[in-house]
């Protein structure tokens, strides 16, 4: 813990369209839970130049008209937010959520599992395991609308991207790479191993929240049949997939 | 119902306005319309807010018909506009009666054609915003058989025009200073200065790619590759050293480092510059854009007095501008719109 909270927090701005606090130079996890809790501070004071706030894997980001705010006053605001304690080792937010999402792994519906659980070094029980068990974290939303990257499985899951693209894994799916679970929020073409199977819906722009996830949540997969997951395909309409929604304390 | 119903369409039309913002942390850029100064001139020429959606027309329009009379202003990329065969000017306001129809043909500069309405379209909102967001599965191209609800026109002008702008082929564009230009060598910064960019064919609402000559731009070895917000107007250095110019519609985050960002009000430019035009970077410090942007805001709130007569004859005004409604003496070519 002492060389990441040796990492001095950077602020910097983004074209004139913000300012970026970010909390280290490589996607740790104790980096993403400090640019959460950074940006939850700072969203709580409710500055009125702050038109919106993002967070990204190591990065807090607010939406502030540089053309109209001077940096340097907003910098040093921010920086004297940073010194009033140690980010690195704040608690997140509260107003959480856990999602208990259940998926297939492996077989037809998830077809890269056995490989992945080779490429980690584990046996499938072992990777089966580590899936269903781990709590993880929504580091980020991004690169498709309410799509989550979900972290940090243990070091064995430390495994490439495939140099080879697979060009479409389906909405839903689980796939792993770089210690990082991705949930698709739709079909996409991927260097990522296709591990699970959800019927989870990131994204449902119809719904009355299209964006069920938030950054700082919490997910647990559990493991399905793939009749199950098939039944649930059938039967639940709401986008959900069956996943159960509770605050966390 | 006030409408326009279409009867044929190009491949690259669909309704836009300023986007949607407050969807950065769930993944769901801006995006809304290209050419944001476009917006805001049609806007002027109908005297109505630029809030109001708009038909976005890359390459080519289409055919529409109007369900009944209303105005129109047409915006941005000059096209081949055609009300019942006559020929209509661009950058201008005008009546189209019920049961024309418009035609609007293939762009002659620029790349971003717009259609205003008075009233603006109403289509559905999603998430308080009308912009079709295609990769993000938010709304539709527009499709022969459409039929494009209008809202209430609070009535007004037409028969309107404003100088035309010089952005529809390339030319210089002011940058400032990003997240990570300082990464970037001294010498590679000066390079990206010093280089005359082509705008690539290969170019669409999420980003533009930009030619040059030589070996591309060395990219910062020690930067990590962890993904870092985007924002519009953000020239990404992808593997290869080829710089993207990240438009309305990108991802919200990427992992190739940024050289710079694009000013909010020279992005229109970049956007407009035609396939193979010539463009070249200019780096000015933050507080310098700070004050051009200021500046070129407040020259697009003021476009609306910008705006005079198609026709400046006023004794001879009502009649010209029937006639061209009819018969189409007023040609696209004309002075005074060509100049500039």
């Amino acid at each position: 813990m002492t060389t990441l909270s040796a990492y001095s927090p950077k602020v910097r701005s983004v074209g004139l369209d913000g300012v970026l606090v970010t909390f280290g130079d490589t996607a740790t996890d104790e980096a993403n839970r400090a640019a959460i809790a950074f940006r939850g501070a700072v969203d709580a004071q409710g500055w009125p130049e702050v038109s919106e706030s993002s967070s990204t894997l190591v990065s807090a980001f607010f939406r502030i008209d540089l053309a109209e705010h001077r940096f340097e006053a907003i910098s040093d605001r921010l920086q004297s937010i940073l010194a009033t304690r140690d980010w690195f080792a704040a608690s997140l937010p509260e107003g959480r959520a856990l999602w208990t999402v259940p998926a297939v792994f492996g077989g037809a519906r998830a077809p890269q599992f056995d490989e992945a659980a080779e490429a980690a070094g584990l046996s499938t029980r072992d990777a089966l395991r580590d899936l269903t068990t781990t709590r993880l974290r929504v580091l980020t939303l991004g690169f498709a609308p309410g799509q989550p990257y979900l972290g940090t499985l243990d070091d064995a899951w430390n495994i490439p991207r495939q140099k080879e693209l697979t060009l479409n894994v389906p909405a839903g799916a689980l796939v792993a790479a770089v210690r990082q679970i991705c949930l698709f929020a739709k079909d996409t073409p991927t260097g990522w191993r296709h591990v699970g199977q959800s019927a989870f819906a990131c994204f449902r722009p119809r719904g009355d929240t299209p964006f069920p996830l938030a950054p700082g949540d919490e997910v647990q997969f559990t493991d399905i049949s793939a009749t199950e997951l098939s039944r649930i395909e059938d039967t639940v309409t709401d986008g959900s997939g069956g996943a159960i929604r509770t605050e966390l304390a | 119902m006030i409408a326009l119903h279409v009867h044929q369409v190009g491949p690259g039309v669909a309704v836009q306005d300023l986007g949607r913002t407050g969807f950065l942390s769930k993944g769901l850029t801006r995006g809304g319309a290209t050419d944001r100064l476009a917006v805001h001139e049609g806007a002027a020429l109908l005297r109505q807010s630029p809030e109001l959606a708009v038909l976005e027309m890359v390459g080519t329009g289409g055919t529409f018909e109007a369900t009944e009379d209303m105005r129109i202003a047409l915006a941005g990329a000059e096209m081949t506009a055609h009300v019942d065969g006559a020929a209509v000017a661009w950058n201008a306001s005008h009546a189209l009666a019920k049961s024309s129809v418009l035609t609007i043909g293939p762009t002659r500069t620029g790349t971003y054609g717009y259609l205003h309405v008075g009233g603006g379209f109403e289509t559905e909102q999603m998430l308080g915003s009308r912009a079709t967001h295609q990769s993000c599965g938010l709304g539709e191209l527009v499709t022969a058989g459409d039929v494009l609800p209008i809202g209430l026109d609070r009535g007004g002008d037409f028969g309107l025009t404003m100088p035309r702008d010089t952005r529809f082929d390339g030319g210089a564009i002011r940058i400032v200073p990003s997240m990570q230009t300082s990464d970037f060598a001294k010498e590679t910064r000066e390079k990206f200065e010093a280089t005359t960019f082509r705008r690539d064919p290969r170019a669409n609402r999420q980003g533009i790619r930009m030619d040059s000559d030589g070996n591309g731009f060395a990219t910062p070895k020690a930067l990590s590759i962890v993904s870092e917000v985007i924002v519009p107007g953000d020239i990404q250095i992808t593997g290869d050293g080829t710089p993207f110019v990240l438009m309305a519609e990108s991802q919200t985050t990427g992992g190739y480092p940024r050289i710079g960002t694009v000013m909010p009000c020279d992005l229109p430019r970049v956007a407009q510059a035609p396939a193979g035009a010539a463009l070249q970077f200019q780096f000015v410090s933050l507080e310098d854009g700070a004050a051009i942007e200021a500046c070129a805001r407040a020259t697009w709130a003021s476009l609306p007095k910008a705006v005079t007569p198609l026709v400046r004859d006023p004794a001879t005004l009502q009649d010209l501008l029937s006639y061209q409604l009819i018969g189409g003496v007023v040609s696209a070519t004309d002075a005074p719109l060509d100049r500039g």
